[in-house]
């Protein structure tokens, strides 16, 4: 046991392990309602005094929509501006789509995103405090935003956790120095 | 005396959208912050009522509508319709940034004693003065400058359709008109004639006066910069008005000079 200890700490000290990693867990619960519409959803990581330190993720209806009465197109970045605090902090900047950022809409289910200190965006992140958001809106729907402080770099592994009331579901954090 | 033309009644009551009477003119955006960069469309509600936001007295007449884009320029509007209570029509935004969608109207009013000792009202262009009877008695004229307001922008606010004219009582923003959040303060700018206004009452109700016993009004006062800061409540639409009066006209036939500014800001929620 003692040596065990032992190794693990010989690894964690070693320049090769020293990548801090996060990776987020988080669920679109499952709704059932009639009219039922996949989420827009914005991840992204907030600086204190609010700005947008990197964008995370955005899911959208990254193809032309058709209106089912008329059938004419309708592009899916009409409702952008529906994830109401990523547009005001960051997506009115952005040309969409966003390169390793952006993409489809996903049904309800579990999600994980993993990321490290060794590539962009946590690479450039500067050491201080942060928030992970998480905004999800849906067409004819609800609207939720559940925010996780973390600092970065991690010195220690934290477990951190949130949860949504409706449209968000479990969120939780890992990271790892 | 001849009755006034219909016409002549709905620009007089978007020339005094805070006179004595209660009611108060608007310009109604069905959205104001958009994303949509390939194909934006907003459509807008002009009306002047008893209540904010409905359609209750008369519709905005929009002969002197005024749609400024990003660049300064203007923009046509389309779809106009001028119905019973309110005018509608749509504007295509085909370029990012913030869009100032504006009804101004200016104009002078007389009364005067005509030469068979007649009282008469009249009311024109500055440049249509001349048109009072050169024997005409006892000749008051007033001057009348007034805007009915509200914003929209594409992608990110910018502030080319917002730079003052130097004429008359101008809104300049400090915080854009379409960045407004409930629970934040939004700083703005009163302008007249180019100079800070200080001093200046302004007035701040809440949509939805239907639903509720009061008004629920807020009143700023701008300092000596004119400018002044409102703290949104709740998210929603919102009246502002201002005016001023007994101001230098711009003609010197004129006694003095009346201004009025209103627009409808629209609050989101966090």
């Amino acid at each position: 046991m003692r040596r065990f200890f032992l190794i693990t700490l010989i690894v964690c000290a070693s320049p090769v392990a020293s990548a801090a990693d996060a990776q987020l867990t988080f669920e679109l619960p499952k709704i059932d309602v009639s009219e039922y519409h996949r989420p827009y959803v914005a991840i992204w990581v907030e600086r204190e005094d609010r700005s947008v330190a990197a964008n995370l993720a955005v899911w959208y209806q990254d193809k032309d929509g058709k209106d089912a009465k008329s059938g004419k197109a309708e592009p899916g970045t009409k409702w952008l501006s529906d994830l109401r605090q990523w547009w005001r902090r960051s997506g009115r900047d952005q040309t969409l789509p966003i390169d390793g950022v952006s993409g489809a809409t996903r049904p309800a289910g579990q999600y994980q995103l993993a990321f490290s200190s060794a590539k962009a965006p946590f690479a450039g992140l500067a050491a201080g405090s942060y928030k992970l958001v998480v905004e999800v809106a849906r067409e004819v729907g609800g609207h939720e935003l559940v925010s996780v402080p973390f600092a970065w770099p991690p010195t220690t592994p934290q477990h951190l956790a949130a949860k949504g009331e409706s449209e968000i579901g479990d969120v939780k954090f890992d990271l790892n120095p | 005396m001849k009755k006034p033309s219909q016409w002549a009644v709905l620009a007089l009551a978007a020339m005094l959208p805070l006179a004595a009477s209660a009611h108060k003119a608007f310009i109604v955006p069905s959205t104001t912050v958009l994303s949509d960069g390939d194909d934006a469309w907003v459509t807008f509600d002009a009306s002047v009522s008893n209540d904010l936001f409905y359609f209750n007295h008369h519709a905005l007449d929009l002969d002197h509508l005024v749609v400024t884009g990003p660049d300064g320029k203007p923009v046509a509007a389309e779809n106009k319709n001028t119905g019973k209570w309110r005018s509608t029509f749509d504007v295509h935004l085909t370029q990012p940034g913030t869009y100032r969608v504006a009804i101004e109207n200016s104009g002078v009013f007389a009364s005067y004693v005509d030469a068979k000792g007649e009282k008469k009202r009249w009311r024109g262009g500055v440049d249509k003065l001349g048109d009072i009877p050169a024997d005409a008695k006892d000749v008051e004229i007033s001057e009348s400058q007034s805007s009915v307001n509200t914003y929209v922008t594409l992608g990110k606010p910018s502030g080319g359709a917002l730079k003052p004219s130097g004429h008359g009582l101008e809104f300049a923003p400090v915080t854009s008109p379409n960045d407004l959040y409930a629970g934040e303060a939004a700083k703005f700018r009163f302008l007249l004639d180019g100079k800070p206004v200080k001093d200046l009452k302004v007035t701040v109700i809440p949509g939805g006066t239907r639903y509720r016993d009061k008004q629920d009004e807020t009143i700023a006062t701008t300092d000596a910069n004119g400018e002044f800061s409102v703290t949104w409540p709740a998210p929603g639409l919102y009246w502002l008005s201002a005016s001023l009066d007994k101001q230098k006209p711009t003609t010197p036939k004129a006694k003095e000079r009346r201004l009025g500014y209103v627009a409808t800001l629209e609050v989101l929620p966090q």
